[in-house]
């Protein structure tokens, strides 16, 4: 009897702090360690109370259209330009203050102003240092559906990076070419893996020598184990395969918290945060206020590395979708 | 059931053409193909171990015996994701046999990674129900069949194996209905089965109705498994006929056979109860868990506690009643409620999760990502495994009392709380329990419908696991098969008695 009643002493106590503190809702699409530490920091700062509903972007983003105009989310932040796109265009999403992008530099500036980008990143390849030799790498992420590459190449068909890149390929080299990669990859043995960092594992263990992943995530590895057995490199300058991509962050529209939703933004585009996507994360900062951290390619050698793709162009994840599922990935 | 008919409505969205095509397409055969092949090398495993560790136990002059048994119900407490955590964990260039002893193991993956974390955390629901059976058998059969001149190898086949039937399926069904339930240990082993596949489709289609489809042949299918199990045991008569009093079995003598036997034991705990714990410890011990991390187990173990708690009381509470009527009832309906809450356990918890999503965002917004409808999930669930225990009790409690407690005056209710209550109590506990680990390790009911930011130890191992966070995952880990294995003891006394 005492248990319970400390049991409903307790969910009563906890109903009533949050019905009366500034409380948050917010879908994040990005893995706990790399948006969890920072958002703890938000709530230190600012006495918000952000509850966290983590998922994989695609899953959230399906989940606040499924949702539409009950959703209890405020805001969404998802790993990929793709997926915020998709809710955009859907009119799921209000759009943002002008002041919001202050720090932004102009070309990641979102149409509409619907969602805000918080950090960039790089598509690369990550290969096995026992087993690859540097002559073996490929030019292309198009050379991986080589026999030479038969059974060796990881990649992760439900991350929402793997998922916006084949977007990006839609987008620049048509339909046709797309699927017949998709395709092409599947017949040669491609493994599938649920994200990026299980692909780093699965390389280092020996499942694998190739996987396609976001660039930091070896970055951070190699700092808390530098002998891992594992590097990463762009293909030729200019290949598809370097997509160059951001995280971003949307209002949802039925949210009744905007105002707090901006002031949340406005942290994320905070010098403090932006360096901790750069020197914990190993992301890019988005604003120009904050350095990279040295452990990334610089700035330059990135931006020669990336095609030229709109990131605006590529809010289509619902062909994307559709395409993965058609050839049988998802 | 309104969620499920509403799966119904939903896949019907689609037109009846693309339906068909979808349905048939070839990437559904191949789950289809997929989740009996998982089906088929589970059960062999699990009976290949199960079987014989059980006979050993019940009809041998091994020693050990009760530790024996013991430990081969332990592995219920691993649940299948831990498992398959564990056999992941070990292997590889970076695994903990690699780290510790400089041992490179292969990592599991696909079918057979899969099948084996499930049938090596699934067996004991055959070795229990293998091991009753035993213990419950009339050997005088036996005995009758070698005076008629049968080798005691044909005795096993033609006389035992045959009385074993109803309980084989009975865990044969319990295993098929895990497996096809099983979410954590597929997506971990990366081997597509339905659960996983539904998931997949829910959590990357913006249509809907794919994923409602899929749930549905799912569901086809268990309830096909649960009719067939129905037919199969039909029937046949299995009870001694006639008088006289059942033979206990004159135990076996091992004798050169021991070591042979001790080999078998060891080689099957070892592997279910040893290689996961190895894993566990191995992990905290190469990566230590700071005291920030500490805090963060034990508060999600309160907070997994905090709504299991309530969650098993009110499935225990509700288990009376239900099997009251479901056995005393005149009224068909009471019959057909007990019924209704076996097909609950056999809805793959994915599929009924993804019903009560979809139902209470159109229908019921108000519960939409409440504690409330979570516990209702877990009560749909686990309502028939709190049910077992209560309902053996109710059988054996004499009927003469309540009506000496009426004929002295008592009400209907009075007489039933104050002498048949009292009598079933312990059986209530076992209800209990066995819901409270079932609600302590769940996973994908409490991923899809649990309010944001609630998050319990299961979907944190996972989590982590699924981003490759091994050492992270450990303690999580830990922790839910430390607590589960306490509940083991309880289940044992329970099962010991009903033995006695």
């Amino acid at each position: 009897m005492k248990l319970t009643k400390a049991i409903a002493t307790t969910l009563l106590l906890g109903a009533l702090t949050t019905s009366l503190a500034q409380s948050l809702t917010l879908y994040v699409g990005r893995g706990e360690a790399l948006a969890g530490p920072i958002i703890e920091r938000f709530e230190a700062e600012t006495g918000i109370d952000v509850v966290v509903r983590y998922g994989s972007t695609a899953e959230l983003a399906v989940l606040i259209t499924e949702e539409g105009a009950a959703s209890p989310a405020d805001g969404f932040w998802a790993q990929d330009a793709g997926a915020l796109g998709a809710l955009a265009a859907a009119g799921l999403l209000a759009p943002v203050p002008d002041e919001l992008y202050a720090d932004v530099a102009a070309k990641h500036r979102v149409p509409g102003n619907l969602w805000v980008p918080v950090s960039a990143r790089n598509r690369t390849l990550i290969y096995s240092t026992d087993r690859v030799d540097e002559a073996d790498l490929p030019q292309s992420v198009f050379d991986l559906a080589d026999p030479r590459y038969r059974g060796r190449v990881a990649w992760a068909p439900t991350n929402a990076s793997f998922q916006s890149f084949v977007t990006a390929m839609r987008v620049t080299h048509g339909e046709e070419v797309a699927e017949r990669w998709l395709r092409d990859m599947i017949a040669n043995g491609a493994k599938a893996y649920s994200n990026n960092n299980s692909q780093l594992d699965a390389v280092a263990s020996g499942e694998v020598d190739f996987g396609l992943v976001n660039n930091y995530y070896l970055l951070r590895r190699l700092e808390e184990q530098p002998d891992f057995p594992v590097a990463q490199t762009f293909f030729a300058d200019g290949d598809i395969g370097n997509l160059a991509n951001v995280t971003g962050i949307g209002v949802v529209a039925a949210s009744d918290q905007q105002e707090t939703m901006h002031r949340f933004i406005a942290f994320l585009l905070s010098e403090e945060a932006q360096r901790f996507f750069t020197n914990d994360n190993h992301e890019y900062p988005i604003t120009t206020t904050v350095a990279p951290h040295p452990s990334l390619v610089s700035n330059d050698e990135a931006v020669r590395a990336a095609p030229e793709v709109d990131l605006g162009a590529i809010d289509d994840l619902e062909g994307t979708l559709e395409l993965l599922r058609e050839v049988g990935l998802l | 059931m309104l969620p499920l008919v509403y799966l119904v409505v939903r896949a019907l969205e689609l037109d009846v053409a693309t339906l068909l095509e979808l349905a048939t397409r070839s990437r559904n055969v191949r789950l289809l193909g997929n989740t009996a092949a998982l089906a088929g090398l589970v059960l062999t495993g699990g009976t290949l171990i199960a079987v014989p560790l059980a006979w050993l136990v019940t009809r041998t002059d091994m020693r050990g015996r009760r530790i024996v048994t013991w430990l081969a119900v332990t592995p219920l407490a691993v649940p299948g994701y831990v498992m398959a955590y564990a056999l992941l964990g070990l292997g590889g260039y970076q695994g903990v046999m690699m780290r510790l002893f400089d041992v490179l193991v292969p990592r599991p993956s696909g079918l057979w990674g899969a099948a084996a974390a499930l049938t090596l955390y699934t067996f004991p629901y055959i070795f229990l129900n293998v091991r009753s059976a035993l213990l419950g058998l009339d050997t005088s059969l036996e005995e009758s069949a070698r005076c008629l001149g049968l080798r005691p190898a044909r005795v096993v086949w033609r006389v035992v194996l045959p009385q074993l039937r109803p309980a084989l399926l009975a865990g044969w069904l319990v295993v098929a209905l895990y497996v096809l339930g099983d979410f954590g240990a597929v997506a971990l082993m990366r081997f597509e089965t339905f659960s996983f596949a539904i998931y997949t489709q829910y959590s990357s289609a913006f249509d809907r109705s794919n994923a409602a489809l899929l749930s549905l042949m799912l569901l086809v299918i268990t309830t096909a498994l649960v009719a067939l199990e129905l037919r199969l045991l039909g029937r046949r008569r299995y009870a001694r006929v006639g008088k006289g009093v059942g033979r206990q079995a004159a135990p076996e003598r091992l004798g050169r056979w021991a070591p042979v036997a001790w080999l078998f034991v060891a080689a099957s705990l070892g592997a279910a109860i040893g290689l996961p714990l190895l894993t566990l410890v191995g992990w905290i011990a190469l990566v230590p868990p700071g005291l920030g991390q500490l805090r963060d187990v034990v508060g999600t173990f309160l907070g997994t506690a905090m709504l299991a708690v309530p969650a098993a009381v009110l499935t225990a509470v509700l288990a009376v009643p239900v099997a009251v009527a479901g056995l005393r009832s005149r009224w068909i309906g009471g019959r057909l409620l007990e019924r209704l809450v076996y097909l609950g356990y056999a809805v793959p918890p994915v599929a009924l999760a993804l019903a009560l999503v979809m139902f209470a965002i159109r229908f019921a917004p108000g519960a939409y990502q409440t504690f409330p409808l979570l516990v209702f999930a877990y009560l749909i669930s686990f309502l028939a495994l709190a049910i077992g225990p209560v309902r053996s009790g109710l059988l054996q409690v004499n009927p003469r009392m309540e009506e000496t407690a009426r004929s002295l005056g008592r009400g209907r209710f009075m007489a039933f709380a104050q002498v048949v209550l009292p009598s079933i109590y312990r059986n209530v506990l076992a209800g209990g329990a066995l819901a409270l680990m079932a609600v302590m390790k769940e996973l994908p009911m409490t991923y899809l419908l649990a309010p944001s930011g609630y998050r319990n130890l299961a979907v944190r191992v996972f989590g982590l696991t699924n981003e490759a966070m091994m050492a992270a995952a450990a303690p999580f880990a830990l922790a839910i098969v430390l607590f589960s294995s306490l509940f083991v003891g309880l289940l044992l006394t329970y099962e010991g008695r009903r033995d006695g």
